[in-house]
């Protein structure tokens, strides 16, 4: 993996006057497969988003949606390029201090649920606290208000092989929440779910959105990119263009 | 914060272990086993040695035995008088003297005769050995007076029929009455009993070379050793294979009391070139507890490096097991490592964690391995009756050989975990 050649110079200021929690300049993600097969996943991609916002992405399959989902939560380093996190440049950051970031600034919501099997629903909410150094014990009241808020308050010891899919879903945003993250990206968080049940989980991130989280949700659904402030479609690795739904209410908090 | 997290982790990497209870039980046997053998193996060793040590010691680490030993058949010189053999072998007067005045370091010298006999009083009539000697015999192979006394100067210089008997015999021949005082038949002649004793270190007269162990003995008569010379004389009748033999024997045994053990170490050659010079026959044999000590070290340490080196390998597979079953392990959970890492886990988080469970598996089956180590030489001892020595520097060895094996053989399976990629690992099925 190639290191941006050029140090970013200090956060920029936000484009208009709101608040931008995320700012990405210029992001390509290149991968070398072998030297005539170079993927190019993102071609110079430029995005802010705002605090409290409800973005979702859409596109056809191939478009880089998730390496770009990828690079937004940490998870991976653009090839060049530059992305503002809470006023950090995480592009050149070291490994440790990604997952640090991960830790502290990101709510991750997969596709398929990504429980860990042998931990019950309590200790699959605490994980990202203890890898902050939490205090597990001391913590355990908010683990428990935040299972019962997704509704799984009866459901505390159950292992996930012994939750129905929206149940494991429950958990993982429940597990997201925990740490109190700056956004929360979820990638087809109801592509294994049926419509009953994706509906239920979209309410749910709905609610946290209206609580004023940032959400970037990366779908194929219209019906669900349809809940969200502003839809960002995208086609070879650009985006493509952008639709507003509705403006981003300001952020009570 | 570092104990609480490593707690926590020894708590998870458990709670992963038991997820699979069995593949987890097979995998530690292998560190059972090896570590089981290791304390097991050297328990009974170190038994075994330090019985052969101990009866070594109660030759006495100071003292050179000497004792007459009958040629081989071809080397015989016998008078030939029709079918009577005169058989004139082993140690005689002369070389006690000689011993005494010659080699530089000796403290005494203490000669004995040996027979075999058989003792009577009343109606009872028991085998023994009637040891002819000196008063310090006490003193050199040690005795404990239970009643009376020993033997004394008196005794011996002037020739009296006293005795002194082992307990063992006092009791067979004496079933009812107080032996004391009493007046026992060995051979043709008399003698008073005066004193009864029990031989601190039995074995020394059972002691035949190459052999530490006998029949248990305790039917001793110690006499005066001028009375031995003159009630029994320097011929030895006795019967074998239809045919009258006789012997001549003046001492059957000379323990050489050195000052110290250095002393020892320089009389040993002296002594066996002084013998050689006046023996034209091998009509003898050395007996040297310190070399035999040292012998016994030797091999016990010899013994060591090999059961060390079979240990040293069990484990090493039992390691190897380990190993081959994290790499199973991470290569089956790397969808978890590929949470746990985009849940905020640093490379080195996930180090640890697999590093965790490796040594709770390895520490695991160090603990069963010892609690069973432990039992075994119990149940062996129990069983077969040997002697069986658990040390802690055993176990403490075999337990952190255990650990040890845990951090070296996780290492590479837990820095395999680490270095995935996180997406990748997200996205393996
Ligand atoms: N590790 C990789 N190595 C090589 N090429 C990759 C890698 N990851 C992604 N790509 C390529 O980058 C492009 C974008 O992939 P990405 O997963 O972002 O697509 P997507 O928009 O999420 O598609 P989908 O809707 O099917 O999930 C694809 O052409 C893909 O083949
Ligand atoms: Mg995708």
């Amino acid at each position: 993996m190639k290191m941006p050649e050029k140090q970013a110079p200090a956060p920029p200021k936000p484009a208009n006057g709101s608040e931008a929690i995320i700012r990405i300049e210029g992001i390509d993600k290149t991968y070398v497969l072998s030297a005539e097969n170079i993927v190019h996943a993102l071609r110079g991609v430029h995005l802010s988003i705002d605090q409290g916002s409800y973005v979702a992405i859409m596109g056809p399959s191939g478009s880089g949606k998730s390496t770009m989902l990828n690079i937004l939560g940490c998870l991976d380093r653009p090839t060049s390029g530059s992305y503002w996190l809470g006023g950090e440049n995480v592009a050149t950051m070291p490994d440790d201090e990604l997952s640090e970031a991960r830790g502290k600034k990101i709510g991750f919501i997969f596709q398929s649920y990504n429980l860990i099997a042998q931990l019950t629903v309590i200790e699959n909410i605490q994980v990202p606290l203890f890898y902050q150094g939490v205090d597990l014990a001391a913590s355990q009241g908010r683990c428990v208000e935040l299972a019962k808020l997704v509704g799984l308050g009866d459901r505390m010891d159950h292992r996930p092989a012994q939750l129905s899919g929206g149940q494991q879903q429950r958990v993982a945003i429940a597990r997201s929440l925990v740490n109190d993250p700056i956004m929360i990206l979820a990638d087809e968080p109801t592509g294994n779910l049926d419509s009953r049940t994706g509906t239920e989980v979209l309410e749910m991130i709905g609610q946290l959105n209206a609580h004023g989280k940032t959400i970037v949700l990366v779908t194929h659904d219209d019906k669900v990119a349809a809940r969200a402030h502003r839809v960002i479609h995208m086609k070879d690795g650009l985006i493509d263009r952008e639709v507003i739904n509705r403006p981003v209410p300001h952020a009570p908090k | 914060m570092v104990g609480f997290k490593l707690i926590s982790s020894v708590k998870l990497g458990i709670k992963s272990l038991l997820l699979h209870k069995l593949r987890s039980s097979l995998t530690m046997l292998g560190i059972i086993f090896g570590v089981c053998s290791v304390i097991a193996m050297l328990a009974i060793g170190e038994g075994a040695s330090y019985e052969a040590q101990e009866a070594i010691k109660k030759l006495g680490s100071n003292n050179i035995i000497i004792r007459s030993l009958k040629p081989a058949e071809e080397s015989r010189q016998s008078g030939n008088v029709g079918r009577t053999f005169l058989l004139d072998y082993g140690l005689k007067y002369s070389d006690g003297s000689r011993l005494a005045s010659t080699i530089p370091g000796v403290a005494r010298v203490l000669p004995m005769r040996i027979i075999r006999e058989s003792v009577r009083f009343d109606q009872n009539e028991v085998p023994c050995q009637v040891i002819g000697t000196l008063p310090y015999y006490k003193e050199i192979v040690g005795v404990d007076i239970l009643r009376g006394r020993f033997l004394t100067e008196m005794d011996e210089l002037y020739q009296e029929n006293v005795c002194v008997l082992t307990l063992g015999l006092a009791s067979r021949l004496f079933p009812y009455q107080d032996p004391l005082k009493m007046s026992i038949k060995v051979g043709s002649s008399y003698y008073r009993v005066v004193g009864m004793v029990r031989e601190k270190n039995t074995v020394e007269q059972r002691t035949q070379s190459g052999k530490l162990s006998g029949e248990p003995l305790d039917n001793n008569i110690y006499i005066p050793l001028s009375t031995s010379r003159s009630r029994f004389g320097e011929i030895l009748t006795r019967m074998s294979a239809g045919s009258f033999q006789m012997e001549k024997i003046e001492l059957h045994q000379i323990t050489v009391q050195m000052k110290d053990t250095s002393a020892v170490e320089a009389a040993d050659p002296q002594i066996r070139t002084l013998l050689k010079h006046f023996h034209t026959r091998n009509d003898y044999e050395l007996i040297v507890p310190l070399e035999l000590l040292r012998q016994a070290r030797q091999t016990q340490r010899i013994f060591n490096i090999v059961l060390g080196s079979i240990a040293a390998i069990s484990l090493l597979v039992g390691g190897i097991g380990i190993m081959n079953i994290m790499l199973a392990t991470v290569t089956e959970r790397t969808r978890e490592i590929g949470v746990r890492r985009a849940l905020g886990a640093k490379k080195r988080d996930i180090t640890a964690q697999f590093l965790v469970e490796t040594v709770v598996l390895s520490v695991g089956g160090g603990l069963v391995g010892v609690i069973i180590g432990v039992i075994t030489p119990i149940a062996v001892t129990h069983l077969s009756g040997m002697k069986t020595i658990v040390t802690l520097s055993s176990v403490l060895l075999a337990f952190g050989i255990s650990g040890a094996i845990g951090i070296i053989f996780g290492l590479y399976p837990a820095n395999a975990a680490a270095q995935l990629d996180p997406i990748e690992a997200l996205r393996h099925e």
